[in-house]
């Protein structure tokens, strides 16, 4: 395993180990590229997660403060916990369901699309779904996809047939056990799912691809990665010319390290990577690295998101086997007929005793909730996915009072629902609903968003340098040799899960720095 | 399908043979966990036999699952006295807290909260607390301390850990069979 000098100035560094970070250091280093992966969490791996949804939560979740603000449902019900999102090598990798989907083409294009919409800050990518697609490609091949290259679909659990049945009861067509990141059958060194049923909790049997097992190992096989866990970048230091030079961390003993850097990518997820931004402000850059136009931190995305929980007769049980067991397609087409722009997925999803507890409906308590919760056994569950509109004023500033461990300002995640939002979320309520009533449910939860899982949007590409911080390659307008390599760079947040999406543009990314080092461009 | 809690059976037996039968089951179960209870109460180092009882009664209460026994409760509740004993201001508001809810009680009932006889009553006195910072604490913390007892688990049809049984692969997760064909 490589080690770096912290004066090594011929390194990328990488802060960030999950899906954007995780898979950048492997593409570079398979390339050849000496690179430096700087994790803010410790190296939990297989053996050590547990099947137990706090203790799980205890050991893998982003605990650190940060405050909120808005008319988000989140910031009542979790006012410090405005996401639910990993700090440990792999990021949220570990934690995440394996829904791999791709966008659609006018996901990329939704000012061209949707037109003005009030209230709406909506740009088009710099790229096309044709530019993407071979990336897409790549990005199946890497996470082992189902339902491409030829894998098999994954066998469909209780939960899954529950929401299929009622699916082809109402009509609906696009209805089947997903393209999932989990191995239907032995791929690459890992087995296939064992229907374990804790996805959330970090995949036991290794089935669900994640960095922390895959990128990760296979980056440090050829001697050009070193990840260093226990390190939480504090600031990234630039020199007079204003190009970035290294970053200011914390080690494990909470010492301050600097390692220098040619060049370096910021991957800390929508909440931490504008936040580092920020946090960097120097004389050059008062506003904060990258942020000519005044968009680091703007534009904060956490997707429409919603549950809906059905009470049957019988049992159900949907905690066995895969949480996210198969999807309804047919929602995620933009009709602005329905009353919205955009779509939604309808995918399964279980929670254990404990979780529905704290999720079902945050803050009930008495007779109806008790109720609910014994019905356990006989519910299944769905969660709604859909596109939320971009808005300059959601976003990530640095809290004007709470500082956290290392004395630095926390994150202040300030999120108002977009009219748009709200009508695709009771429609989504309304047709989840309408799916378990079709078979025979005798009651439906529509419960309300959990912290978010998706985090998108705050250093945003653009093609002009005031629409946005980065580039179509996630380099940054201002800065030559700093780039975003996460979900802060989207544009636009898509009526599907991201994170193929972040994988694709990591491949592609890893691509163009590796050309513009070798050209000497940067 | 592979069932996880046996009681549905088991209910609907009691249930057939009479409701007669099926009381002195109830009744067991009552007593036993009070007695548990008045044992664990005597025990505490920092707050008073009686507040312990008082918020084990207002936890059923909060969350009102009548096949669990109150040693359950009990479970739930029982830190409380060790999280007071470190930090006065945790012993100050749950002391406060339990002689208000006290005090609505005598106002009303005339009689403490734990010895008003109706829950639907005592969930109106709850409700009057519902805003305070107290019911907030004790809520908040009861939601994680109650349904995050392991053994608990089992009566609400979930199993738990299944990593070390090698999943659900060949133990029924797909093992649905009332479904409409489709
Ligand atoms: C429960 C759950 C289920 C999900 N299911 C799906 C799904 O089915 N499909 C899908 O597409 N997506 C899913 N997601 C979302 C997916 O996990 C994320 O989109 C993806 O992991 C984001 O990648 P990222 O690189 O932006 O950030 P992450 O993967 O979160 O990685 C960021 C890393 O950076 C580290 N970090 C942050 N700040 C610093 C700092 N200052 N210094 C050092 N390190 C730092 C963090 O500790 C973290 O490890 C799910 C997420 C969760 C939580
Ligand atoms: S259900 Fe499959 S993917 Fe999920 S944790 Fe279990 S083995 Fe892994």
């Amino acid at each position: 395993m490589a080690r770096f000098d912290l004066n090594d100035d011929g390194v990328v560094v990488i802060v960030g180990s999950g899906a954007g970070g995780g898979t950048l250091g492997n593409e570079l280093a398979q390339r050849g590229i000496k690179v430096v992966i700087l994790e803010a969490g410790a190296r939990n791996e297989i053996q050590d997660f547990v099947n137990d949804e706090w203790d799980s939560f205890a050991q893998l979740a982003w605990k650190d403060m940060r405050t909120t603000s808005g008319n988000w449902q989140v910031a009542k019900d979790f006012p410090n916990l405005p996401a639910w999102i990993v700090k440990s090598v792999g990021g949220s990798t570990v934690h995440w369901a394996g829904a791999s989907l791709r966008f659609d083409e006018h996901e990329f294009r939704v000012r061209s699309t949707y037109g003005a919409v009030a209230g709406a800050n909506l740009l088009d990518w710099p790229i096309t779904l044709a530019e993407l697609e071979p990336w897409y490609a790549k990005a199946e091949n890497k996470l082992g996809v189902t339902r491409t290259n030829g894998i098999p679909g994954l066998p469909g659990n209780n939960n899954f047939k529950v929401m299929e049945a009622g699916a082809r009861k109402i009509g609906y067509k696009e209805v089947h056990t997903g393209n999932m990141a989990i191995n239907s059958q032995p791929r690459d060194g890992r087995g296939a799912c064992l229907q374990i049923g804790f996805c959330f909790q970090g995949c036991k049997s290794g089935a669900k691809w994640s960095t922390l097992y895959t990128e990760i190992p296979k980056g440090e096989a050829t001697g050009n990665l070193e990840v260093r866990p226990n390190s939480m970048a504090l600031k990234i230091e630039h020199d007079a010319a204003g190009k970035v030079t290294g970053v200011v961390y914390a080690d494990a003993d909470g010492k301050t390290q600097r390692q220098k850097a040619r060049v370096i990518a910021v991957a800390g997820n929508s909440i931490e990577s504008p936040r580092l931004l920020l946090n960097s402000a120097s004389n050059l850059f008062p506003d904060g690295l990258a942020n000519s136009s005044g968009q680091v931190g703007r534009n904060y995305m956490r997707h429409m998101t919603g549950s809906v929980y059905a009470v049957f007769e019988k049992s159900v049980h949907m905690y066995r086997g895969t949480t996210m067991a198969g999807i309804i397609r047919d929602e995620a087409r933009n009709d602005p007929k329905r009353g919205f722009f955009g779509g939604y997925e309808m995918e399964t999803l279980s929670l254990g005793v404990p979780f529905m507890a704290a999720f079902l409906m945050p803050g009930a308590w008495g007779r109806s909730f008790t109720s609910a919760m014994e019905q356990y056994p006989r519910m299944a569950g769905m969660w709604l996915v859909g596109e939320d509109l971009p808005q300059e004023t959601n976003r990530i500033t640095l809290d004007p009072k709470v500082k956290d461990q290392y004395g630095l300002p926390v994150a202040s995640v300030h999120y108002d629902d977009h009219p748009n939002d709200i009508a695709m979320r009771n429609h989504a309520y309304g047709r989840g609903a309408a799916v378990y009533q079709a078979i025979g449910a005798t009651t439906t939860f529509p419960t309300v968003p959990y912290p978010s899982t998706h985090n998108l949007g705050t250093n945003r590409m653009s093609a002009k340098p005031r629409d946005g911080v980065v580039n179509k390659f996630g380099q940054s307008h201002d800065i030559k040799n700093l780039f975003v390599s996460d979900g802060s760079q989207f544009t636009s947040s898509a009526a599907c899960n991201p994170t193929l999406t972040i994988v694709a543009l990591a491949i592609r990314q890893a691509d163009h720095i590796a050309g513009a080092m070798q050209r000497k461009e940067i | 399908m592979r069932e996880v809690d046996h009681r549905a059976k088991l209910n609907r037996r009691i249930f057939l043979q009479g409701a007669a039968t099926a009381v002195p089951a109830v009744a067991i179960g009552a007593s036993t966990g009070l007695s548990i209870g008045d044992a664990f109460a005597e025990g505490a180092t920092t707050l008073s036999p009686s507040t312990l009882k008082t918020l084990v009664k207002v936890a059923r209460d909060i969350y009102p699952h009548d096949f669990l026994v109150d040693s359950y409760y009990i479970t739930a509740i029982k830190p409380w006295d060790g999280k007071a004993a470190k930090d006065p201001a945790v012993k100050t508001l749950i002391e406060d807290g339990v002689k208000r809810l006290d005090q609505d009680a005598q106002d009303r009932h005339k009689m403490p909260y734990a010895q008003v006889p109706w829950e639907s009553d005592r969930i109106v006195l709850l409700r009057g607390i519902e805003q305070t910072a107290f019911f907030a604490a004790l809520r908040s913390d009861l939601v994680v301390s109650l349904y995050n007892q392991k053994d608990l688990w089992p009566k609400f049809g979930y199993e738990g850990s299944s990593f070390e049984h090698g999943g659900y692969i060949h133990r029924g997760f797909d093992d649905i069979n009332w479904l409409p064909k489709a």
